[in-house]
């Protein structure tokens, strides 16, 4: 869907084309893609290379969302020196600087620790909210997945398959950690866990 | 407090130093008593005091800056033409799948050819002139850097690339910040073999098909038995590469600021 491997059956309808000053899509992968040799900076503005904007606008544009995620004191650093959870932020920040119509997040924060996944999925949650635009969340998180989504797609383990849609219907703005403790919360967590139950034999 | 962590059988940092200066002395100072006892004869090995007098000499006549200053010149020029294009040939093969096909072979069939076995064809195609130096330095230098930048190139962490196919990064950035900075660490370690193999192609060179530079200060020694200046010269030579090793290390911590240290 985002343009990296083609279907193996079906197709794929996406309203989305890139247009001046957006991208159609942006992806925000599992773990290392920022570059290690580009300043934290850089790393946002090599992004909007296809968006042609002039030198200043795409300093800005990256400026604005390193500030969103908090980072902007380091702007000026190399992805080495920031911890796991920063770099992911960095991540977060350069997928929004392209103003995506769709935004695929593929396990963003599966490689953290789970406090600051729980930290990072409410701050995605937060900046979400100025654009609300269209996210593709790929997640082995069920809390995640019920806490940031508004529909969950469950899929079986090879071949994947749709094994059933939950519609999550935690009302907007959430508070990611807040609703992990009502009651609905935790019988949707049932229901996704049931549903997974065929492919939890054989491990 | 010593809250430095060694082995027992490992030096301490300062003996160790001291070892480093000391070798070359001890080798110096073994050499000078050989002679004197007339252990060596000093018509094939001169006394190190010797050679040292002659290289003053060397010095002070302003033939030493003079022939350093022309070799320096042919190797700079031969790293730069062979270099540059070298680079530009790994970051094709590197990625571009049907140059590596084609190209490929090529490298494989011209590399192992010794360069130096190239002198008398250069020498047949372009005189005695320089441009025959820099072309036998050029092509030495090139395959070894075309090989390297390939290497680097194909190492690039696959979660990058994609990084830049996602984002749709042009073919000029996606080169210019992304392959070639990812190279960069090779590229490096085939400047650092280059610069030996232009110092052994420029001296080569010298010693017949010239009649400047240090390659021909030490043929011409060897002409008119003048053994301390060809001494004189080859601790020049030595020195060169020394010098120039140091300076490829220095260009590398400035051109790879992100690798810490």
């Amino acid at each position: 869907m985002a343009g990296l491997e083609s279907a193996s059956e079906g197709s794929v309808l996406v309203r989305a084309a890139d247009r001046p000053g957006g991208l159609a899509s942006a992806i925000v992968f599992q773990g290392a893609s920022l570059f290690p040799w580009l300043r934290v900076r850089d790393n946002v503005t090599v992004a909007l290379d296809r968006l042609g904007l002039d030198r200043a606008e795409a300093r800005r544009r990256a400026d604005e969302q390193l500030a969103r995620v908090g980072l902007e004191e380091f702007a000026g650093a190399f992805p080495h020196e920031l911890s796991g959870g920063m770099q992911q932020r960095v991540a977060v920040a350069r997928a929004f600087a392209v103003d995506p119509e769709i935004l695929f997040l593929d396990e963003p924060f599966g490689a953290l620790d789970e406090q600051t996944r729980v930290a990072l999925g409410a701050e995605l949650a937060r900046i979400w909210e100025s654009s609300r635009k269209t996210v593709l969340f790929v997640t082995h998180g069920i809390e995640e997945a019920l806490a940031l989504a508004d529909r969950v797609v469950v899929l079986s383990e090879r071949p994947a398959r749709i094994e059933r849609i939950v519609e999550v219907p935690f009302a907007r703005p959430r508070d990611v950690v807040a609703l992990r403790a009502r009651p609905e919360f935790g019988a949707l967590a049932g229901t996704i866990w049931e549903a997974l139950r065929p492919t939890l034999r054989g491990r | 407090m010593g809250a430095e962590v060694r082995r027992a059988n490992e030096p301490a940092a300062g003996v160790e130093r001291a070892l480093r200066v000391l070798s070359p002395l001890a080798l110096v100072a073994l050499w000078e008593l050989a002679v004197r006892v007339h252990l060596l004869d000093a018509r094939f090995f001169p006394a190190p005091s010797a050679i040292a007098a002659n290289f003053v000499d060397f010095a002070a006549s302003g033939a030493l800056a003079a022939n350093l200053g022309i070799t320096l010149e042919r190797i700079a020029a031969g790293l730069a033409l062979g270099g540059i294009p070298g680079v530009a040939l790994g970051l094709l093969i590197g990625v571009n799948r049907w140059a590596r096909a084609f190209f490929e072979p090529l490298i494989a069939l011209l590399y192992p050819i010794p360069k130096i076995a190239l002198i008398p064809l250069v020498l047949l195609i372009f005189g005695l002139g320089e441009a025959g130096k820099y072309a036998l330095i050029a092509i030495g230098v090139f395959f070894v850097m075309a090989i390297n930048t390939e290497a680097g190139v194909r190492q690039i962490a696959p979660e990058l690339l994609e990084a830049a196919r996602a984002f749709r990064l042009r073919a000029g950035t996606l080169y210019a910040k992304v392959l070639l900075p990812a190279a960069l660490p090779n590229i490096f370690a085939g400047l650092k073999l280059s610069i030996g193999i232009a110092i052994v192609l420029a001296v080569a060179a010298e010693l017949r098909a010239a009649n400047s530079g240090l390659g021909f200060v030490i043929w011409n020694a060897w002409e008119t038995l003048q053994v301390e200046r060809m001494y004189a010269a080859l601790v020049v030579v030595s020195l060169l590469g020394y010098g120039l090793s140091l300076a490829g290390d220095a260009l590398e911590r400035v051109a790879l600021p992100w690798r810490g240290r």
